[in-house]
């Protein structure tokens, strides 16, 4: 780092000490509300995203629900939808799962990664006292309150109807979607509200990660997590200014103001003389497939932001659990860059029953193919890290293995996608639904779960129940599997995704059995995480109290107290080492070596980077 | 809990094969494709998609075997202290090199039949020179427009075209090129038992050809989200041979230039 950063880093430390050591009174408000201190804000995330992971389950529920049951009155929730006699209408299911998606990607994968471990982490793991700028950083959360608010406004008006991806003209047009009206335009706000949220961490993580690193902390020394965070926010900054201008320019497609104000109403995506339910022909000369490129131009790099911090994550969990090192370093390193960077012209995987250029359906799948290669490398290099380690089968562990055993799934049946000649038939069925439940849920989430685990005693100086937490992975482990893997079988069978009732079409009709099946370990799984919420919750006040190093991990976070107080550090951190010196033969008192750890073993002592400022 | 931990990790991706290999080989399960496909680019697809199934079949028994096996180790482990080591480089090459040769020979090995299914250079001339019937999707229907029997399609509806809805009949044994549009928003033509399908987008005339080798009715679905009754866009597609389908034709001019005094077979006649 420059001389720069390390001078910077010390201006700060002495400013903070001084906090620390309480000077500094704060009022409720500023520490637990509008809180500028970067493990608030992450823990503000954290129980945000929790909440609406609950929320995007119970959509989830209902979706399950209308495709084993249809057309019967639902459990619990359905006394709240008299008007549609308790049952599911067709647009009532066209809502709930636009909004399961909507909130599961927009409310709870990514902010749960980026804000809430990103937020929590970053400073920790690389030795700051906080983010580079902590009132933009308070901000990105607080703008994660109007985008609640624009899709509970979206549920008030009864929903976006047009799916996560909203392709015009459906989500364009008032009369395509009758019952979606003012809904479609609050979730484009919404959307518009996350994007910059987002887009402020992105450019906080950035900066911080480049400027604040402690000193000795070379880029190769940063952990994995690190690693990971500062690409996802590299692929945010880039990606996301394509959604938010598709977004405004959708929106002003949708408005149709009268007056001095009907210049706005814009035609990006509206083609000449479509006649949607008998309304008067469109005038235009937009392009719908344009809308495609632009949306998925960001939401396919968005599907890496939902995977590269929890591949980061795993890896520091996996390697601490295993009392070892991460097998081959730099190209977990490579292979997430490489993974960012392919992210970025694959997007047309999407689109190739789309009618674009069939010239392009073969570029992208050649790309798209070979971004399966970075991916290979990282799942052999989690099995390289296991192989010779001393595994302790704990929560953590358990979340890790499943992590990499469910992206063996979710990556594998990735190929059948990418291959242009298949996807034609497989498009918009079920095993794609199947194959990105594998990634967002099956890889993402329980690396999210095990993080939680695994950092819980750092956020709150106590640790979670094992048990409880054992449990939870079961019966989530369980149900998942038994939700997912048949919709493979779904999606073989030509089983469409999106219908409100399949069963009308001759071909399907003998598929319900199975789709009962798939509820009920739906089920299974959506109440296992209230194990995971109850734990969560009681063990802030109740678990066992931890030290400052519970699991004898070599991260800088664990060098400062359990729960670190304002400006994180007591002692101003330095980096000796790289994050994954476990077992080193050097060390003979412990397996583990911290990266602060000032003894530098008994040979080599020129390998140490010392500097002047230690 | 150890054993139970190792084994619970290897119990399930078993449970996982024997669950696929019991859909694919039960086919009265209907866990699988509905039937072979009616056309042959449709079971070259099927091929393509066994070749990708053989491959990642064997790939995921390998990892999850190598998997199962480095658990065992590391929970067994009697050692003191793990194997400390930073990764081998052979072994990254290794992992790297032969991946990227079975991906890349995947990728190149599908673009013959995409460019067949896809490209209009290479559709069969005969279907491209005579498109049967121009599908327009709308909410929530498929309305078909034929030409006149003995009459080329054209761009623009004519006055002797003759329409049907939610029936698309084809002649078999021979490919048919149909024009694909949508009147309203975005929708997908979808023949599962043929694996075709294709969006129908708004704007866009897409051609889209297939050579159904078998007599049916087959089912017609949509495959993109086009609103609240995307499910009931139920269709159908009956292929059958060539002097039914002209007859079938006939038939529906009848049926259309009927004006009320003359039975509807009169007209035919008269048309003869």
């Amino acid at each position: 780092m420059s001389a720069v950063g390390v001078a910077h880093e010390h201006g700060h430390e002495q400013e903070h000490a001084h906090g620390a050591h309480g000077h500094h009174q704060q009022s409720f408000m500023q520490k637990y509300v509008f809180s500028t201190d970067h493990k608030m804000i992450g823990m503000q995330f954290l129980f945000t995203t929790l909440l609406m992971l609950m929320v995007g389950g119970a959509l989830a529920l209902g979706v399950r629900w209308q495709l084993a049951f249809p057309w019967t009155n639902m459990p619990i929730f359905g006394p709240l939808f008299a008007n549609a006699g308790g049952q599911i209408s067709p647009e009532f299911y066209t809502m709930l799962f636009t909004m399961h998606a909507t909130v599961m990607i927009f409310l709870v994968v990514i902010p749960v990664l980026a804000g809430a471990f990103g937020n929590f982490l970053i400073p920790l793991m690389i030795g700051a006292d906080d983010m580079a700028f902590p009132v933009l950083n308070m901000l990105s959360y607080w703008f994660m309150i109007p985008a609640i608010a624009c899709f509970g406004m979206s549920f008030v008006y009864g929903g976006a109807a047009a799916g996560w991806t909203s392709y015009p003209l459906l989500s364009e047009l008032r009369v395509a979607a009758p019952s979606s009206g003012p809904a479609q335009t609050y979730w484009l706000l919404g959307v518009t509200f996350v994007g910059v949220s987002s887009m402020m961490g992105s450019v906080n993580y950035m900066t911080t990660i480049i400027n604040m690193r402690a000193p000795g902390m070379t880029l190769f020394r940063m952990p994995l997590t690190i690693w990971g965070m500062f690409i996802t926010a590299i692929l945010q900054a880039f990606a996301l200014p394509v959604l938010t201008a598709a977004g405004f320019m959708l929106l002003f497609d949708r408005f149709a103001f009268g007056g001095w104000l009907e210049g706005i109403h814009t035609v990006f995506f509206t083609p000449a003389g479509i006649v949607v339910n008998n309304a008067a022909p469109t005038v235009g000369g937009g392009q719908p497939l344009l809308w495609q490129h632009l949306f998925w131009f960001y939401s396919h790099p968005a599907v890496y932001i939902m995977l590269l911090p929890a591949m980061g994550m795993t890896s520091d969990m996996l390697a601490c659990m295993c009392r070892k090192p991460i097998f081959g370093y730099k190209p977990m390193v490579y292979s997430m860059s490489a993974i960012a960077g392919l992210g970025f012209i694959v997007w047309g995987h999407h689109m190739f029953t789309s009618g674009m250029n069939p010239a392009l359906g073969m570029t992208f799948m050649v790309s798209t193919v070979m971004i399966a290669l970075p991916s290979a490398v990282k799942v052999f290099n989690w099995i390289g890290t296991i192989w010779g380690g001393r595994l302790q089968f704990n929560t953590v562990t358990l979340h890790c293995i499943a992590f990499v055993s469910m992206f063996i799934v979710g990556g594998l049946s990735g190929i059948f996608m990418a291959a242009v000649p298949v996807d034609i038939y497989i498009h918009d069925t079920y095993i794609i639904v199947a194959h990105f439940h594998y990634v967002v849920f099956g890889t993402t989430m329980f690396g999210v779960f095990g993080a939680i685990q695994f950092w819980f005693p750092k956020m709150f100086g106590r640790k979670m129940n094992e048990s409880v937490g054992k449990w939870h992975f079961l019966l989530t482990y369980i149900g998942f599997n038994g939700a997912f893997f048949p919709m493979h079988m779904l999606g073989i069978a030509g089983f469409p995704r999106r219908y409100a009732d399949p069963y009308i079409h001759p071909y399907l009709e003998h598929l319900l059995p199975l789709n009962q099946f798939i509820t009920i370990s739906a089920m299974v799984m959506g109440f296992a995480q209230f194990l995971l919420l109850g734990n969560f919750v009681i063990s802030i006040f109740n678990g066992q109290k931890a030290g400052r190093n519970p699991w004898n991990a070599n991260g800088l976070e664990w060098f400062a107290p359990s729960p670190p107080g304002h400006g994180n550090f007591d002692i101003p951190p330095v980096c000796y080492r790289g994050p994954y010196e476990y077992s080193n033969p050097n060390r003979a008192d412990q397996d583990f070596w911290m990266q602060t750890d000032p003894n530098r073993g008994p040979k080599k002592p020129a390998e140490v980077v010392a500097h002047g400022h230690t | 809990m150890r054993k139970f931990w190792c084994a619970f990790f290897v119990f399930s991706p078993i449970v996982a094969i024997i669950y696929s290999i019991i859909s694919s080989m039960v086919p009265s399960l209907g866990w699988w494709f509905p039937g072979a496909s009616v056309t042959e680019l449709g079971q070259r697809i099927d091929n393509l998609f066994y070749l990708i199934l053989y491959i990642i079949t064997a790939v995921f028994i390998g990892t999850q075997v190598a998997m199962g096996y480095v658990l065992w180790r590391a929970s067994r482990s009697k050692d003191e202290r793990s194997w400390f080591s930073h990764g081998s480089h052979s072994l990254e090459v290794i992992w790297s090199v032969v991946p990227s040769v079975i991906l890349l020979f995947l990728a190149l090995y599908q673009m013959d039949v995409w460019a067949l299914f896809r490209v209009q250079a290479y559709f069969p001339k005969e279907a491209r020179e005579a498109p049967v019937a121009e599908v327009t999707a709308r909410q929530f229907e498929w309305r078909i427009r034929y030409p006149a029997p003995g009459k080329k399609l054209q761009l623009k509806p004519q006055s002797d075209d003759l329409y049907d809805v939610n029936d698309l009949h084809v002649p078999i044994n021979r490919p048919v090129m149909i024009q694909l549009r949508s009147e309203d928003v975005q929708h997908s033509f979808f023949l599962p038992h043929l694996r075709v399908k294709q969006d129908a987008v708004p704007g866009q005339i897409i051609p889209i050809w297939f050579k159904a080798e078998r007599q049916g009715i087959f089912d017609l679905t949509c495959a993109e989200l086009c609103g609240w009754g995307h499910y009931k866009m139920r269709a159908q597609l009956t292929a059958e041979r060539e002097a039914e389908y002209e007859a079938y034709l006939k038939k529906l001019q009848a049926d259309q230039n009927y004006d009320g005094h003359a039975t509807p077979s009169a007209v035919a006649k008269k048309d003869e």
